[in-house]
């Protein structure tokens, strides 16, 4: 780039081309003030305080937005520069409220700051100061407030949702004097699109948006959110041992500085009174089919000695009386790696068993087993921030902007402003379609289908990688040979989306340079899970986008801490970094480095766990910092697994539903009050550091794994966390380089398998992990369950952006659960209309495993036949209804695609016991016509006269009514048809 | 919080939007660059920009909702409210004003009980205040629809819209004898 000499103040100084002014006098060391300037954003002008003089130029333009030009010479202090921007302050702050001492944010109002040092003068300021304007004020949000009157119209925050956020939530309305910042409509910001993201309340200069609470922190730990895989770095503010401020790290690649609504307002629950303070013990006499309403009532208060001591004595009981195979253990992708290591070493060593899994088998077992097969690698291959460099972005699968929004942030910037093109193939009308080229809306169930068919076309047109593929992968040319049967009519009849529309998407991709796969649950979490990722694999090497920048396979990691608990080998088949269990090489080199012979048995996974209980093979569970009591298909059956158990323990940060189930409670210590490390969702390695104290005798699980250990006859000595890294690192080559010491920046992207080695952010480079990249031959099946005339609609579940998992974190946020304090199914209007169904109804809904209650959000998300529920809520746990069956490699469950039957709630109830209303509820209009009914009978009926088909049936809610008159039109009208017909 | 300034659209009536819609649909590209002239032509359409033509203007463009709403609120010319069949434009110039204006705008207000901005409740007069148009040598002036008024007087004003009335009691009664 051509770099440009100018001087300013009379110093010389070089940028490059396209820099403004503004930049070149900060490089220059001298400062102007500014409140409207963000360097993220692109430049705006609206303050006028940068202004400067130039010789040679008239007036006095604004620093930023003026382009550098060969041999500037800027002044930014003269005396008329100084009187100007003097009266720009005064004018700003004319009609502003006088009371910066009980303003909370004055701390660091940057307009304070400006009014300070260009030195205001007050008699012009009281010459022209007017009342100031009393303008309603909105606090409908429960994290921040807007008060219109501190408000300096920088536009900061408009700006900021627009091009960052990429919502737009608030803009600026009416003009002159009278404009104001407001959503849409100048409603409640509470009822507007805004996701309560917090970046405006995070950059306003003044105190106009500021947060509800605001309690300045007395000191700032450096951490990592403990929410979802993509590892924001954050800054916990605490004081008086509460986490009172949660700030973004500027200095972080993955986040440079921003949060989403879970991050910046979601992490009170470590504070919250609900956490386990003290180790518990199952009271004598209460058996697990009693529902818990009171802990206490239950569960009794006990040491920790005595309750180490149970664990101990129940652990070796089991093992002694039934081998250790009897024995599963639950790890967690919530906890450290360095935990995870302890507790899969404690299972294998200290026990002698493989039963080691953890929730990764819920969401990304397919993943890592097809990757594997295919790569060598399971995870991530390229970085985050590679998507700013991909041309093209195929997202399948995911809901990004909600369950990885800051990922999501990412891709919306990477179209809007580098230009990126979107393919969005999701059954759901999610938010990223709306700047999608092509929205792909395919049956759930339908990927391989639907890839295929893409795939098919890209080699029709000649569009893939033939240099690519003979250099660096086999089994090309079966592979080749599969997509013959993919041709666009066939696959436009399985995925139910219009063949054009599939071509369109394949040679977007097919031409793209660059372009990246990302997907989440929507891909994995099927019986074809594990075909389904092989596909995206064959795609992405096909194409050649992978080992180079801008490409690559994008698993996007659920948990914050998921990959990790993978890397550390929490998982039945192979010890930490993927070292196989069944290598007789590996086992001997972890039993000489553990000191105990190992298991050369494979373990069992969560779901075998589940069933292995049920069926009583499985005696004893260690739950540590999981809650299978919500996030396991078929909830019902899960239950009774769990309540066969001899021994459940369950370790955790708060009494969890499956801790209702459990012999003893340990408390954990959550991720503010210990050290460790978690590594993201693209393999980053970063530090975890403990800024509190856990609450009353709660410890880190780490410490808790250690105890039970050594009380076992299995010592384990370590004195630190680091400690345990340095021993994960000896035995693990892809974190052979891993030391705290290295990772205090931003963290080290695994594999690192030296004390120098840099960190790999792009796998696959050159040649692929495994040597050659696989091609493997997929076939569609449908899925295990399809819709019925009993259960019609297809339910698929998921998250949504307030709320995390099975909750037990997000429902003991106050803002969080505040903004979505219930659960909700989202329904077609089509079907709602059909169902006789308004919005905001209790509706029953029904699978052929359970059933659960909750209310109804019309919205055209989804498409008729459709139906999504999210699982965060123990009041309607959506996995009541979710279909066990399991990917015959992945044993993943299919928790995307169930058939349900839907019914409004008063309208179940009622029919339950009256045949008639059953009939009407059931079937289609006309109905009456078939029915056997005496005349008067009939004649109520076709009226619609409430009143006398109350005097048969009985009294009938409001609801019931409304509904009955509704359906009985639909009946009126048929009986029409059938007269004229 | 106040209440939204915008009004909903009946519900009853919104098929009248979405088959202007459809119209629009053919008539523009939906590109952000279009918004002032789609905004315009809903206004000519519907006499106002109800809610649901914005967000159907947000959905078209792929714009905010929030922008297209502040876009519009920048603008004189756009009206958020319906608008009754005659627009009366009391001008509050410096002439009008000392030849009593505000006595004649109060006047008029009282009379159909609304204020400027506001329609009567029988859809038939919308009230609105202008700076000056220009007529002051026939101050105080009202400007109903396209005719201007001047010279008037607080009686001369009230008799003015009672004839109005009565033209469209006597038309409405024709037309309905006529069916």
């Amino acid at each position: 780039m051509k770099k440009i000499q100018l001087t300013i103040n009379g110093h010389p100084v070089t940028v490059h081309e396209g820099a403004t002014v503004l930049n070149a006098i900060e490089k220059a060391g001298f400062y102007v003030p500014t409140l409207c300037y963000d360097p993220a954003l692109k430049p705006f002008g609206a303050c006028r305080l940068c202004i400067v003089q130039i010789e040679d130029m008239r007036g006095l333009p604004t620093s930023c937005t003026t382009p550098v030009q060969e041999g500037m010479k800027v002044h930014t202090e003269t005396e008329e520069i100084q009187r100007v921007r003097r009266m720009i302050v005064e004018l700003m702050i004319v009609n502003h409220p006088y009371e910066c001492l009980l303003c909370n944010r004055s701390q660091d109002c940057e307009l304070l700051k400006v009014a300070r040092y260009v030195g205001v003068d007050q008699r012009s300021i009281e010459r022209l100061r007017r009342t100031t304007r009393k303008r309603a004020p909105d606090h409908s949000n429960p994290a921040f407030d807007f008060e219109p009157d501190k408000c300096i119209l920088c536009g900061k925050c408009v700006r900021r949702c627009d091009e960052m956020v990429g919502v737009g939530a608030i803009d600026f309305c009416h003009r002159g004097d009278d404009t104001v910042i407001r959503p849409f409509g100048e409603k409640p910001i509470l009822q507007s699109v805004c996701q309560s993201c917090g970046e405006c309340v995070e950059h306003c200069p003044t105190g106009a948006l500021l947060p509800k609470n605001l309690f300045i922190p007395e000191r700032e730990i450096k951490t990592i959110c403990p929410y979802c895989g993509v590892g924001c770095s954050i800054h916990l503010g605490i004081r008086a041992g509460k986490v009172v401020r949660v700030k973004g790290d500027e200095t972080s690649p993955v986040n440079r500085g921003e949060l989403c609504v879970k991050g910046r307002y979601g992490l009170d629950f470590v504070n919250h009174p609900d956490r386990l303070t003290r180790p518990l013990i199952r009271k004598e006499g209460f058996p697990k089919s009693v529902t818990v309403n009171e802990i206490h009532q239950v569960f009794q208060e006990v040491s920790w000695n005595e309750a180490l001591d149970r664990v101990a004595r129940g652990l070796a009981r089991l093992k002694d009386r039934y081998g250790p195979n009897a024995i599963g253990f639950l790890s967690s992708a919530k906890c450290t790696n360095e935990e995870n290591y302890l507790f899969q070493k404690f299972a294998r060593a200290a026990l002698g068993t493989n039963n080691v899994d953890h929730c990764a088998r819920l969401c990304h077992a397919s993943t890592v087993a097809a990757a594997l097969a295919a790569f060598g690698d399971g995870a991530m291959s390229n970085s985050i921030s590679d998507i700013d460099h991909a041309d093209t972005l195929l997202v399948i699968g995911s809901n990004t902007t909600e369950c990885h929004p800051i990922i999501g942030r990412r891709i919306k910037r990477a179209v809007k402003n580098h230009g990126a093109r979107l393919i969005v193939a999701d059954p759901r009308r999610i938010e990223l379609c709306d700047l999608a080229e092509v929205h792909l809306d395919h049956l759930p169930g339908t990927d391989v289908a639907l890839l295929n068919g893409m795939m098919h076309q890209i080699v029709k047109e000649n569009l893939h990688d033939e240099k690519f593929i003979s250099e660096r992968c086999e089994e090309f040319e079966p592979f080749l040979e599969s997509l013959n049967r993919y041709d666009l009519k066939t696959v436009e009849a399985i995925t139910g989306v219009p063949g054009e529309k599939i071509r369109q998407g394949a040679l977007l991709f097919g031409k793209a340079k660059r372009a990246i796969v990302l997907y989440g649950m929507g891909i994995t979490q099927h019986t074809t899970g594990t075909d389904n990722v092989k596909t995206i694999a064959n795609l992405l090497m096909l194409t050649g986008n992978l080992g180079r920048q801008g490409t690559g396979f994008s698993p996007l990691r659920g948990q914050n801490n998921v990959q990790g608990a993978c890397d550390m080998g929490a998982l039945p088949v192979v010890y930490p970094g993927y070292q196989r269990v069944d290598n007789p090489e590996v086992r001997e080199k972890f039993e000489k480095a553990w000191g105990r012979p190992l298991s050369t048995q494979p373990g069992l996974t969560i779901t075998e766990m589940f069933q292995a209980a049920y069926d009583e093979k499985l005696k004893g569970l260690y739950v540590m910092g999981e809650n299978p009591m919500l996030s396991e298909p078929d909830l019902n059956h899960a239950r009774e697994a769990l309540a066969k158990l001899d021994f459940l323990v369950v370790q955790d940060i708060f009494f969890t539903e499956t801790a209702h189930l459990a012999d003893v409670i340990l408390p954990a210590a959550s991720f503010a009050e210990k050290e460790g490390t978690f590594t993201s969702t693209e393999r980053r390695i970063q530090r975890v550091r403990k800024a509190l104290d856990p609450p009353g005798a709660a410890r880190p699980d780490w410490e808790i794994v250690v105890e039970l250990s050594n009380r076992l006859g299995y010592p384990m000595n370590y004195r630190s966390s680091e400690e345990i890294m340095s021993e994960i690192a000896r035995l693990t080559p892809i974190y052979g380089g891993i030391r705290y010491d290295r990772l205090n920046r931003a963290g080290l992207q695994c594999p690192c398998p030296d004390a120098k080695h840099p960190g790999t952010p792009i796998l696959h480079k050159g040649q692929f992990t495994r040597g050659r990249g696989r091609f493997h031959v997929v076939h569609d099946r449908p899925p295990a369950e399809l819709p019925t005339s009993a259960y019609p609609l297809l339910l698929t579940t998921g998250r949504i952006l307030q709320h995390w998992h099975t909750g037990s974190m997000s429902h003991r946020s106050h803002v969080l659960e505040t903004l979505v304090p219930e659960s909700h199914v989202e329904i077609n209007p089509v079907d709602a209309n059909r169902l006789g169904i308004m919005e905001g109804d209790e509706i029953f809904l029904s699978s052929r495993r359970g059933s659960v209650q909750t209310k109804v959000k019309k919205t055209h998300r989804v498409r008729p036949g459709q139906a999504f529920m999210a699982f965060h809520w123990r009041e309607a746990p959506a996995n009541r209804l979710t279909n066990p069956a399991l990917d015959p490699q992945a044993k993943i469950p299919e928790f995307k695609v169930s058939s349900i039957h839907a019914i409004l709630a008063v309208l179940e109830q009622a029919a339950e016991d009256n045949r008639f209303l059953t009939a009407l509820a059931e079937n289609p209009a006309g109905v009456l016509s078939t029915y056997d009914l005496t005349p008067e009978h009939r004649r109520a009926l076709m009226e619609g006269d409430i009143a006398s088909i109350e005097q048969w049936v009985g009294p009938l809610e409001d609801r019931l009514k409304i509904w009955l008159k509704t359906r009985l039109k639909q009946e009126k009208l048929s009986e029409r048809q059938v007269l004229q017909a | 919080m106040e209440e939204a300034i915008y009004k909903k659209f009946p519900e009853e009536k919104v098929e009248e939007i979405e088959s202007l819609f459809t119209e629009i649909g053919k008539e523009f590209k939906g590109k952000a660059e279009e918004l002032i002239p789609m905004l315009q032509r809903v206004q000519k359409r519907l006499g106002y920009l109800p809610e649901q033509a914005l967000l159907a203007i947000a959905r078209m463009t792929g714009l905010p909702a929030a922008k297209i709403y502040g876009t519009a609120t920048f603008y004189a010319q756009f009206r958020f409210q319906p608008v009754g069949k005659y627009i009366i434009r009391v001008c509050r110039g410096t002439a009008c004003h000392v030849k009593g204006s505000d006595r004649l705008l109060n006047t008029i207000e009282e009379y159909l009980q609304v204020s400027p901005g506001q329609m009567t409740s029988d859809g038939l007069f919308t009230i609105e205040t202008v700076a000056c148009f220009g007529s002051c040598a026939l101050a105080p002036v009202l400007v109903i629809n396209d005719s201007v008024y001047g010279s008037l007087n607080r009686s001369k004003a009230l008799k003015l819209l009672d004839e109005i009335r009565e033209r469209e009691r006597s038309s409405s009664r024709h037309s309905t004898q006529g069916n």
